[in-house]
Order: structure tokens, then sequence, then C-alpha cells
């Protein structure tokens, strides 16, 4: 199905919680709603359900205008964070909930109940708890059970409000994989809300990113990761070292050094905010005359497939006291070539930037 | 035992073992035997003929049912009372929030006489009902009224702190897959409320079977009709017959601990049934 919401607003007292946002979303894709906690996600992933109504705009489902309609009508499978199992029913009439409440014209006989309850505990692969009460299952089992008995209901699209936020780090990825299995044997229009930027990249279709009530960018993991639209989604997506200054020629103006452009193109005088991912960054030898931002090694972690060098500017950023903090990553092996010491002076390059305009120094943003 | 104590954050088994032991003993054990042993006086026929005079059945009949009764109009309306407190809010709430335990504080002979002066055939509320063929004060009606008025903080109080926890998801849950308003509280939130209420009406009840001061002023107090249990024990008391006192207390006791007994089963089961170790 279908779903599209247009110029959605919603405040929660003087606090602007969605600010005019409208999206569509494609039909039997996992879609994710990504940002920091307190960006939207959840209030709009509620207003789509029907669990909570928009001060303004619209919630179109399958063309039609849902606004009004409770959740109740919506049929709309949603997942909660902390499951909100029926704790005094067994497994099975969890599932069976959302077949058994159906008006009586309506509702199926009671075995016809019990068969389409059993698919779905198979399909889940927790038939054997059909038995159980919530308290006897596991936070990834009772996750699970919950995504049972939203489905049960033959829900038009799925919607899952953080849905492994509350599990531990292991469960929470077999669970993404299983999830992402799932709705390709289903094809369920879905939309699942995270703050998560690693389980978006890993389980949705497609990402929007959103912060402060505002929608920052639409697209497919690698576009968002790769071509960050703001500077907001190129921090949140990752790691980030930023540089900030003004165009000089090829070169950006940070502090008293020099930073290459790599060959891209800026209108000379402008003031922009670079940024570069750790493992994009190149760590050269200082010698008086070089090019690249000045850096003392704080600490070299080599650790892991990756060796990690924090590093400090050597000058206070903006005229500012606080020392700016980079991160840098490279093969192990290369490290190994290098000769580094902690507390020795390097110069970084940055080969490949991101350039987003930014208000000169001293301007307050 | 003493091993697995040891290693606990908090140690204290022996001594809070012992402590309950004694405290119980001094407080509750020790005086309720001393009522049994002094019924062990009686012989068995003298005991039974004690016990089962009609007067006094016609009593624990009413001691019972009326008490009974209370407690279940306190479920029903101590429960929409603490709904209302928990989940809206509107002006004067905290002043209705601390009205609920008023019952608790004052004196129940207070109660008594000021229930009794509204119900009676003159009073403020008597004056309108008696014409209707309706006497409230002086008859089991008064009676159940003024249980009604003792017991309602212990519904409301209990209810309340589950209420609070109880999230707002369940009945979102409910709503998404298809449940009306009815169905999602007689299925969902009614079930995760019920043990906390069966406690709210074990001690509404207790507090009835056990309560004189309110009572003996709005009964009327007549015989086979409006006298209460604990009033027959008084009055045999005042005749010096503490045999005879004791033996109805013994009664009265066994059957308040059997129903209590069953109650608390009730209970201990709903909350097994949906797993307390949430």
């Amino acid at each position: 199905m279908s779903i599209a919401v247009k110029n959605i607003e919603k405040s929660f007292g003087s606090f602007r919680a969605l600010d005019n946002v409208s999206l569509e979303f494609p039909t039997g894709k996992l879609v994710a709603l990504l940002g920091p906690s307190g960006c939207g996600k959840t209030t709009l992933l509620r207003i789509i359900a029907g669990l909570e109504f928009a001060d303004g705009g619209q919630v179109m489902l399958d063309g039609e205008n849902a606004s009004d309609r409770n959740v109740r009508e919506r049929q709309v499978g949603f997942v909660f964070q902390h499951y909100a199992l029926f704790r005094h029913m067994t497994v099975f009439e969890n599932v069976a909930f959302g077949l058994r409440v159906r008006k009586r014209r309506d509702r199926r006989p009671e075995a016809d109940i019990r068969k389409r309850v059993n698919e779905l505990l198979e399909l889940v692969q927790l038939a054997w708890l059909r038995d159980h009460v919530p308290a006897q299952l596991s936070g990834g089992q009772r996750q699970r059970i919950a995504l049972a008995r939203a489905l049960a209901v033959d829900p038009r699209v799925l919607l899952l409000d953080e849905p492994f936020g509350a599990l531990d780090a292991k469960v929470r990825k077999e669970l993404r994989r299983w999830l992402r299995k799932l709705h390709e044997d289903l094809h369920i229009s879905s939309i699942f809300v995270t703050h998560d930027q690693e389980e978006a990249m890993e389980v949705a279709d497609e990402i929007v990113v959103m912060n402060q009530g505002r929608v920052e960018q639409i697209g497919k993991p690698a576009d968002v990761y790769d071509r960050p639209a703001t500077p907001f989604v190129y921090g949140f997506l990752g790691a980030a070292n930023v540089f900030e200054g003004q165009v000089e020629g090829s070169d950006l103006r940070v502090g008293e050094d020099l930073l290459p452009l790599g060959g891209k193109e800026a209108p000379d005088g402008a003031t922009f905010k670079a940024f570069s991912r750790p493992h994009e960054i190149e760590i050269e030898p200082d010698s008086r005359d070089s090019l690249g931002v000045k850096a003392r090694i704080n600490r070299i972690l080599n650790v892991g497939g990756m060796a990690r060098v924090e590093l400090s500017g050597t000058q206070g950023r903006n005229g500012s006291t606080a020392t700016h903090l980079y991160e840098v990553e490279l093969p192990r092996e290369q490290l190994g070539t290098m000769s580094l010491e902690e507390g020795q002076i390097v110069r970084l390059h940055a080969p490949r930037l991101a350039l987003f305009p930014s208000a000169p120094p001293g301007t307050v943003q | 035992m003493a091993a697995a104590a040891s290693r606990r954050v908090l140690p204290g088994f022996g001594l809070t073992l012992g402590y309950t032991v004694g405290y119980l003993s001094l407080i509750v054990l020790i005086p309720l035997s001393a009522a049994l042993i002094k019924t062990f006086s009686l012989s068995w026929e003298h005991f039974w003929q004690i016990v089962t005079a009609p007067r006094v059945v016609a009593s624990y009949k009413l001691s019972f049912g009326t008490s009974l009764l209370a407690a279940a109009i306190n479920s029903v309306f101590g429960l929409m009372l603490a709904w209302s407190l928990v989940r809206y809010s509107f002006p004067g709430k905290r002043i209705i929030d601390a009205l609920v335990d008023l019952p608790f504080a004052l004196p129940t002979a207070v109660a008594g006489i000021a229930l009794t002066a509204i119900y009676a055939g003159n009073g403020w509320i008597g004056q309108f009902t008696e014409p209707l063929g309706l006497k409230i004060a002086f008859t089991p009606i008064g009676i159940l009224i003024a249980l009604v008025f003792i017991g309602l903080p212990f519904v409301v109080r209990t209810v309340q702190p589950v209420l609070q926890d109880l999230e707002a998801e369940y009945e979102e849950a409910a709503a998404s897959l298809g449940a009306n308003r009815w169905q999602t509280f007689t299925r969902v939130v009614f079930p995760l409320l019920l043990p906390a209420l069966l406690t709210g009406f074990a001690l509404a009840f207790a507090r009835a079977v056990g309560e004189y001061g309110s009572v003996i002023f709005i009964a009327g107090n007549l015989p086979m009709i409006s006298e209460i249990t604990p009033l027959i024990i008084i009055t045999k008391l005042e005749q010096y017959d503490y045999v005879g006192a004791t033996a109805v207390a013994t009664v009265m006791l066994f059957v308040s601990f059997a129903l209590l007994l069953v109650i608390n089963g009730l209970q201990a089961w709903t909350s097994r049934r949906m797993g307390r170790a949430r």
C-alpha cells in the first residue's frame, strides 16, 4: 500500500516536533526513519499509525485521506519498542488477539484462527513457545511475537518503533537480518524508526534522515552515506572530521594552514565547512613549507582491522581556545611503515572532501 | 541456607525472620490464641449452642453479607475513582486525591454519626428517600453505606499505583489490532488490574468485617435485622459473658481467615498467570 504524508505539523506545547513534513513512502519497501532522539521520527510514525494526530496536514493511505481515521480503522500493524505484549495472555492468545476482537460477522471460525496463528508462529520460528507467557521469553523472542501479532491482522502497512532498541547488540544484529529476510518474503510496505545509522543502512531499502522536526535527506543507504545533502547528515551517518575555513584558490585556509581542496571548485573567499571520514584522511610528516592541517598525535590505537589515530589541532578553532579533535583510520600494515609516535606533529590531508557553505567565522549560527 | 544468605548483598535473614516471627506473635498471634484458649473452656455442645443461636447466625449473615457487598461496590467505584485520578487532570484533582484518605483518618464514630444524621428520616438525604419507601438509616442499607464509606480508600490506593505504571502502550497495541474501547478495557486493561483490585477488595472486606464504630450508630441494632457480629460480641462482654464473646469471636476469626485466604489465593493465581517477573 502507498503511504504519504503531506505538510504534517505537530507541536507539543511550545516544542515543534514536526515542521511541515511531506513524504511519500514507496509501496512494498522497507523505509527507515533515521534521526537523533527528539527529531520527530517517532511522532511521525505514530501520526501515520493514528496513535497521534497532527495539528495540520494529511496522512494519505492508498491515496485516501486517512487523517481523521482512528488507529482501529487504519489497519496498520504497529510494533512497539518495549513489545507491549499482553502479559496475562499466552503467546498464542497474544497473536490471536487481533483475530478474536473482530466483529462477529467478520470473525473467522475458531479453527481458521488457530491455523492462522500457528502459521504466524511458524513464520517467526517460535511455534514451540505457543503456550508460554511473555514473562518467560527473552527480549528477542518477545519482539518476534510482537511482530507476529501485528501481522495477524493482515495489516496494509507495518510500522515499527525502534523495534530493536531494547535488545543487546548481538540479538539486535540477528534480528535485523531476520527482519530484512522476512520483509523480502512478505513485501509488505514497512516503515521503521531508528536512531542507529548502522541499523538503518543494513536493513532499509530507503532512508529518511530527520533532524529537529524536518526531513534532511531521502535516499538509498549508499547514496545517503556517499552524498550527504547537509552537514547534519554527514555528521550523523558516521564519524566525521570537520575543517572550517575560507577558500584561497585551490586550498582552504584553516587557521594558519592550507588544506588542498583536491580539485573541488569553490568561489574564492567563501567560508566553507569541509567534511571528511576518518578513513579518507592521509597523514604526512610535517615539513616547514608543506600543505595540510597541522595536528599532534594524541593516541594510536592499533587494534582491530583498522588502526585508529587520534589527533588534536595545533591551534584553536576559529580563534577559540578549544582544540579541534581529528580521527584517522588506516590499515595496520600502513601504520607499521609510517613509524608514527604519540606526541608527534604531522600534517593531515583530505583528498575527498565534502564541502558545505557555512557562515563566516565569528557569526553565530 | 546460611552460606547462601551470607553471600547476599544485604545480610540479616536470621534477624529479620526472628523479628518477623517474634513481632507477629506479640501483636497478632498471642492475643488471638488467647481468644481461642478462652473458647476451649467451653464444652463443644455449649460452644455450638452459643455460636449457632439464631440471633448470632443472623448477625453472621449480615456482617459477612454486607461486608462482601460493600467490598464489591468499592471495587467498582474505587476503580473508577482511581482511573479518573490517574488518567485525567481536572481542577481540584489533588483535593479529591486527599479526600480519598479521609475515611482512614476520621474517627469511625464521627463517620457513623455524620452518616446517620444525613440518612435518617429527617436528614438531608433521608427526607427524600423515606417518602419513596426507602429507609436507609437503621436498616442493613445503612450498614452497607457505612461499610462502603470506610472501605473506599483501600481499593483506590491499591489500584492507583498499578494503573499509574500501566503504560498506554498496551491500550495502543490493542487498538492497533482492531479492538474497540470495550474490548480494550475488558480484555487488556482489566485483567492487568485484577490482582491489585483483588488485593483492594480483600483489604476493604477485612476492614468492613471488623468495623464497629461507624456501623452501630447507623445500624439501629435491631436483633435479627440490623445487628452486626462485632456488636453481639460487645453485648456479650457487657453482660460479663466473656466465654460467649470469645466463642463468637473465634467463629468470626475463622470465617474471615478462610475468606481472606481464598481471595489471596485468587490474587496470587492471577498475578502468577501473567508472570510477575516481567
